[in-house]
Formats: structure tokens, C-alpha cells, sequence
């Protein structure tokens, strides 16, 4: 721990970008040879025949034709739960608490960002064609996003968690629950008061819906087009920029250090002269805002909000928290990159592999059943060991 | 403290007494004319306002242009509009308030199925009417309720349309993907027998509740290759779903029913929907220029809202000027003295060849039309202003199938 302020930590910057690389490419491998290694098994019996006799493909071929497109779907997926269940985790850091709220926060971040590009296409800004523009603008979404949520993310916790601080852990959790609905609700009347509408949609500009090819990889009759949109790329960039700052700022500046000082123990950090309040204020302002990044990020890629989006998110984006080992930043990202992985793959094998009887809906459960799992013989998470660290 | 909590009983208390009153003082107001209102459940606010708007409007302007014979007869017709948000739950607790308030002696109802069905069995239990100008699910009707009547086709018929349209456009194989309700996994499974009837290879059958990330189900779509891609549900669904197939790189056709009409849908699905094989969808309501008789209609419309009238916007005038002629013809018979909840209902389906704007209507038994219009419709163009020139490429009428 012996670092020199001023200078950059150039080890700090690094280490979360190694950790998501390894991440990333272990989940890919571990899921990748499972479903690889269940398609050779299946490929001879009746599931591999009814699917030749549907798609003239064997399972085997399916399987491995389609990895590569699993694994970009997954990780853009797993970004954005990861880039939320850092919400949750600081918050827990500190306070102990979940903050059940963070979903709206997220819900309002989308909002946000969505209704200033609504507002520019009004005034016809985003028709300019340039893609510096377009880009220009995408970013000013986001940071509006980002500051909205922030400060909602700041006045929560000042109205609602604060005065509770001293209660038992279980009240600030149902003061959670009621800012959460009362937040829904909130947004519902605000969205509709002009339409009657409460949904809204991104409006198209720049080149984010365009999709580059890699190549094509026939498959039985169809042809299978390897590729990514742009929208996925700037996901997964931004959320990781976002990770990569965050970690950097927890560990390796000086707000970092006193953050991580209120969260091993509050009292004696305040008698080092840390102000506790501003540090809690500080963390939720980073979270909200990380949140809110995600919502207009979340947006970008599923083109429709309404105010019941963060839902979803949410509690994936919490499950993916408690699945990494809640309080621990690592964690958050691993379990994102897990969950979003496991869905997607789960999603579209599932199919396949039970042939048609489960389908994509049931990808949930799937996911749900891993968690479940890996929590029986890691009840702290797959990385909670580490809780003297958290946050 | 004490004094906190004294306070606090006293409003309680005094909130109890005003509630008590309230009903009893909204009686008293009714004595001098002779109130009868008519209600309208369809979704006011959510992502599927925008066509329940209009049906409620489209209400309303009948209301005012129809209900002078009623008026001059002494009685005071007024609208009663309910927001059922496109809930089932919501539509139930308003009509559990519909059928408790007397003046109330006919509903003009509901965009979903799924929220008529068992809103329905309300106004069948406190035998009020209803006629509903979009309801399509075989159940509607099938249960044989006097109250309900409808005024449009049915998906048992919808879907076969559907499935030989798109056998007649060479699709031979489908992935068919519909939203859990009871309309959209209805007709969704009424394309689907047919299809396979008619020999195209069923791809994939899947219900989801997804209204964002459809990533997952459009691999096994595109893994799939099928002509076509049906989905069975609502247009807000489909717009995402149909753009994530597209950009997935689907270029085959999308098809659906008449849920997926509305403007909302091109909004939110973009240029991109028009690709390839293009798309298209069956429904049971042309679009209000089609009719011969709607121009007053259409030109009364937009000059008091403001727009274009939506999707069963002119069947819902329709259901109201049935409603209002029912009324009219009981208190004729009866020498302007109000008519009750049954004689209305009997004479809901006692009409015959009633000249509405949308076609003549005799109801069935059942209550289903006796004959109905069936369209297909190719979405023309991905500005939504232009939706209601969208081609009619099929129209085709129809008897309701007999048990």
C-alpha cells in the first residue's frame, strides 16, 4: 500500500482490464466446451436426429457454428448486468445494506439520457450525418444520464437511508422498497403527462444500428452471418472504461482509500478525520451514476424504455452481485460477466438441446438454478472470501 | 406524540365519513334527468394507448353526434371512459365498478382479449352489455354470454387467413413467436394449425414476455432460416423484436395480427422492417378510409382530435351507436321510461342489418357478426404518419365458424 499520490498507478489501471480479459474468456471456454461437450453426447441420439430433421444441421455443427455470436451476445449482456451490479456491491461495501432502489435509479439514467436525444431530434441536432456528431452527442446522453442518476442516487440517500442509519438493517431495506415504487410511479406520472404514454424510444441516429461482418459460416440451409453491431461494441467499451475508472478510483486515490476505510469500519475511520457522510454521499453518487451509464447504454442497445425497465436489469444485475460475493467489486464483475453468459448461452442451446420443448423463455431459470447452485457450496459468492477488501 | 395521534384518528375518521358519503351524494345529483351513461374500458395510458385512445374517442364522437333521439326523449346520456391500462387485473376491479353503479347500461369495450375475457364475466354476472370493437380470441364469444357481441372477426378465422396469405407469398417455413396472453398465444396457435395443415414446416413455436433483450430468440431465428417470422401479440413487442431479427441480419418476411397495427410499430422498428421480404399483417379492422361510409367519420375526427383516427377507432363508433340505438329502441317501447340492464342486452342482439359506418351488423347466437371482413395489409411506408396508407392486398369476408 505504499503509493505515491500524484502519480498514475498504472498497475491499478491495468489489473481490472487483465481481470475482465480473463473473465471473459474463461466463462467462454468453461460454458463453450459444456454445451460442446453435450452436443457430442446428444448428437447420436434422438435430440441430434430431430434437429437434422429440422434444420438439416447436426448438433455438433449447430453448436459450434453458433459459439462465436453467443459469446459477443453474452458479454455485451454481462457488461451492462456488471456495470449496474457495481451499484449495488459499493453500496453494500459501506452500509451493508442493499439499496433496492438502484434499479429505478437505473430506470431514471435511461430516461434521462433518452428524453435529451428525444429533445435533440425535436430541434433536428442529430440529423448533422457526421459521426463525430452522432458520437458527441451519445456521449452527452450518457454523461446527462450519468449526472441525473447520480444526484437522484444522492437525494435518495439523504432523504430516505440517512436518517435510518442508526436503525435495525432490516428498515432502510423497506425504506428501499417503498423509494423504489415510489420512483416507478414518479417516472410513470412525469412520462405521461404530455401523451399519456410512458414508454419512450431512442431516437435512430449515427451508425450504432449498423452491424459489422466478419464472414459467413454456412449451416445446413441457412447461412450464418458472423457479426457485431455497433451499439454492442460501444456497450462493451464504455462499460468497461467505466469499470476501469471505478477501480481505479476505489483503489488507487485517496477518495478511494477513505472509501474503503468507511467501509472496514466506520466509527474509526470518522476519528481519522474521514467525513463519513460525504464518503457515503460520494459512494452513492459514483454508483447512481454508473447506473445511470448503463440505463443509457441499456437503452442504446434494446431501442424501448418504460418506466418498469430497471426491474429486470436490477435484480439480474443483483443476483449477478451476490453470485460474484456481494460487497466486492471484482466480484460484481465477474458475477455480470457469468450471468449474462450463462443467459444467453442458456437461451439459445436450450432450444436446441430439449428439442424445442424449453425454449429462450425458460433462460431464466436456467441462470436462476446456476446461482442457486454455486450459492449451496459458496454462500459468500465466488469471490466473498475476500471481505475485509470490499469496496 | 399524543396530540400527533389525536389528530391523526380525527382524519382518519372524518376521511371514513366522506368516503360513506360520496356515492350516496353522486345519486342524489341524478334525480332531476333521467342519467344514462355508457362506459368505455380500453388502455388510456401505457404503451398501447395510443389505439385505446381512440377507441374511447371514437366512442365519444358517437355519444355526441347519435344520442339526440335519447336526449329529446328526456334522458341525459353520458360517457363513462375507464383506463384498463391493457391489464387484466385492472380491467376486472373497473368493471366490478361499472356494473355497481345503476346508470350504466352498456360498455363499449376493450382493446385485449385478454382483459375482456375476464372482465366479462362481470357484466355477464350483472347482466350488462357489452359490445366490443376489437376483441378477436374465439372465447369472446364462444362462451355464449347474451351480453357480449362483438364486431369483429375471429383469430380461429384470423389465423387461417394469415397462414394461407403467407402460403399464397411461397413461405414454406414459419418461426412463430407470441406473448403468453390470451389473444396473442391464441392466434398465434391458430396460425400454427393451419400451417401445418397446409404444409409449412412449423420452425419453432415460442411464447416469451421479453420486451427488450429478444437476443437469445433471434439466434435460433436466424439459426433456423425461416420465410417467415409470425408473432402472435402486441404491437410494442413486435417492433423490438422484428428490429432485433433485422439487425441480426434476418431477411426473410414478418407477419402478424391485428395487434401489431399501429403506427407505434414502424416507430419503433425503424426502415429496416421493410427489407427484405417486407411486412405484413392480417387484421380485422381496415383502415377507417377503406369502409365506404367512414369519410364523415374520418374528416369529424381529425377536425375534434386532432389526428388520423386509429386502428378500431370507427368500430368503436359503431359499438357505441349500437349501444345507443339498443337504448333508444327499449325506451321507445317503453314510453321513455328507463330501460333496464336486460331489456337493453336483448335488444343489443335483437337488432338486425344495423347500418354502422364499418359494415351492417346482425348478430349470431353467439353474438359473433354474421359476417365478417378479414384484410391483409403490407406495411407501405416506416414514417408512422403514413400508416393509414398502408396497401390492402387481401380483403375477404367471412362467417364466424358454427359449432
Amino acid at each position: 500500500m505504499n503509493r505515491f499520490a500524484g502519480t498514475v498507478n498504472l498497475r491499478e489501471l491495468l489489473r481490472p482490464v487483465g481481470q475482465m480479459l480473463v473473465f471473459s474468456l474463461a466463462s467462454s471456454v468453461v460454458l463453450s466446451l459444456i454445451v460442446i461437450v453435450l452436443a457430442l453426447i446428444m448428437d447420436q441420439t434422438v435430440v441430434g436426429e430431430t434437429l437434422l430433421a429440422r434444420s438439416k444441421v447436426s448438433l455438433l455443427t449447430y453448436t459450434l457454428v453458433n459459439l462465436p455470436q453467443v459469446i459477443l451476445d453474452g458479454l455485451t449482456i454481462g457488461f451492462v448486468y456488471a456495470a449496474i451490479a457495481l451499484g449495488y456491491t459499493m453500496v453494500y461495501g459501506v452500509l451493508e445494506f442493499i439499496n433496492f432502489a438502484h434499479s429505478e435509479i437505473f430506470a431514471v439514467g435511461a430516461f434521462v439520457g433518452v428524453e435529451l436525444l428525444i429533445v435533440l431530434q425535436i430541434y433536428g441536432m442529430l440529423e448533422g450525418g457526421s459521426l463525430i456528431g452522432a458520437y458527441t452527442w451519445l456521449i452527452i446522453a450518457i454523461l446527462a444520464g450519468m449526472i441525473g442518476a447520480g444526484l437522484l442516487a444522492i437525494s435518495v440517500e439523504r432523504v430516505a437511508y440517512r436518517p435510518l442509519r442508526g436503525a435495525p438493517r432490516l428498515v432502510p431495506l423497506i425504506s428501499a422498497i417503498g423509494v423504489s415504487f415510489f420512483l416507478q410511479d414518479a417516472i410513470r406520472l412525469i412520462e405521461s403527462l404530455t401523451t399519456g404514454q410512458f414508454h419512450r424510444i431512442i431516437p435512430t441516429f449515427g451508425n450504432f444500428d449498423e452491424r459489422l461482418t466478419f464472414g459467413q459460416i454456412p449451416i445446413g440451409d441457412s447461412v450464418i452471418a458472423l457479426g457485431i453491431q455497433v451499439k454492442s461494441i460501444i456497450v462493451i467499451i464504455a462499460a468497461v472504461l467505466m469499470l476501469v475508472g471505478l477501480n481505479y478510483l476505489v483503489n488507487a486515490t485517496k477518495v478511494g482509500r477513505a472509501i474503503r476505510a468507511v467501509a472496514q469500519d466506520r466509527a474509526t475511520a470518522s476519528l481519522m478525520g474521514i467525513d463519513v457522510n460525504r464518503i457515503i454521499s460520494l459512494t452513492f453518487l459514483v454508483g447512481g451514476a454508473l447506473g445511470g451509464a448503463a440505463g443509457v447504454l441499456y437503452a442504446l442497445k434494446f431501442t424501448r424504455i418504460d418506466p418498469f425497465v430497471g426491474f429486470f436489469p436490477g435484480l439480474k444485475a443483483f443476483t449477478a452481485a451476490v453470485l460474484g460475493g456481494i460487497g466486492n467489486l471484482t466480484g460484481a464483475l465477474l458475477g455480470g460477466i457469468i450471468l449474462g453468459m450463462l443467459e444467453t448461452f442458456s437461451g439459445t442451446y436450450m432450444s436446441a438441446f430439449t428439442m424445442g420443448a424449453a425454449g429462450a423463455e425458460y433462460k431464466d431459470i436456467f441462470a436462476f438454478a446456476i446461482l442457486i447452485l454455486v450459492l449451496i457450496f459458496r454462500p459468500h459468492g465466488l469471490m466473498g472470501e475476500n471481505v475485509a477488501q470490499k469496496a | 406524540m399524543k396530540r400527533l395521534s389525536v389528530v391523526l384518528s380525527v382524519l382518519v375518521l372524518a376521511s371514513l365519513v366522506l368516503v360513506a358519503c360520496a356515492p350516496a351524494s353522486g345519486d342524489g345529483a341524478a334525480g332531476g334527468a333521467k342519467v344514462i351513461k355508457i362506459a368505455t374500458q380500453s388502455p388510456l395510458s401505457g404503451g398501447q394507448s395510443n389505439v385505446g385512445v381512440d377507441i374511447k374517442n371514437g366512442a365519444q364522437l358517437a355519444l355526441e353526434q347519435l344520442s339526440g333521439p335519447l336526449t329529446d326523449m328526456g334522458f341525459k346520456i353520458e360517457l363513462a371512459p375507464f383506463d384498463d391500462q391493457a391489464n387484466p387485473d385492472i380491467g376486472v376491479a373497473n368493471a366490478k365498478q361499472i356494473v355497481s353503479d345503476p346508470a350504466i347500461l352498456c360498455v363499449v369495450g376493450h382493446y385485449n382479449s385478454g382483459v375482456q375475457i375476464p372482465s366479462s364475466e362481470e357484466y355477464h354476472n350483472a347482466g350488462l352489455v357489452n359490445v366490443s370493437p376489437a376483441n378477436t380470441n374465439p372465447r369472446v364469444t364462444d362462451r355464449g354470454y347474451l351480453e357480449v357481441n362483438r364486431l369483429v372477426g375471429r383469430d380461429d378465422v384470423q389465423g387461417i387467413v394469415g397462414a394461407n396469405f403467407a402460403q399464397g407469398k411461397g413461405v414454406a417455413s414459419v418461426f412463430i413467436v407470441h406473448d403468453k396472453t390470451a389473444y396473442g398465444q391464441g392466434v398465434a396457435e391458430f396460425f400454427k394449425q393451419e400451417a401445418e395443415k397446409i404444409g409449412i414446416q412449423v420452425l419453432g413455436f415460442e411464447g416469451t414476455e421479453e420486451k427488450a433483450n429478444f437476443d437469445a430468440l433471434t439466434t435460433t431465428i436466424i439459426n433456423s432460416n425461416p420465410d417467415l417470422v409470425y408473432l402472435g401479440g402486441m404491437f410494442d413487442q413486435a417492433g423490438v423484436l422484428f428490429k432485433q431479427s433485422r439487425e441480426k441480419g434476418y431477411q426473410g418476411m414478418f407477419m402478424g395480427p391485428d395487434g401489431v397495427d399501429s403506427p407505434e410499430l414502424v416507430n419503433i422498428g425503424g426502415a429496416a422492417l421493410l427489407d427484405g421480404g417486407g411486412i405484413y399483417y392480417s387484421t380485422v379492422s381496415g383502415p377507417a378510409s377503406l369502409y365506404p361510409n367512414t369519410a364523415k367519420f374520418v374528416t369529424d375526427f381529425k377536425a375534434q382530435f386532432g389526428a388520423d383516427p386509429a386502428p378500431f377507432a370507427a368500430q368503436s363508433y359503431d359499438a357505441m351507436a349500437i349501444c345507443l340505438k339498443a337504448i333508444e329502441n327499449v325506451a321507445k317501447s317503453k314510453n321513455g321510461e328507463m330501460p333496464t340492464r336486460a331489456e337493453v342486452t336483448q335488444a343489443v342482439r335483437a337488432l338486425s342489418n344495423f347500418p354502422g359506418i364499418t359494415g351492417t351488423f346482425t348478430f349470431n347466437g353467439v353474438g359473433d357478426p354474421t359476417s365478417s371482413q378479414y384484410f391483409i395489409i403490407q406495411v407501405k411506408s416506416a414514417d408512422p404518419a403514413k400508416w393509414s396508407e398502408n396497401a390492402v392486398v387481401q380483403t375477404l369476408d367471412i362467417e364466424p365458424p358454427s359449432k
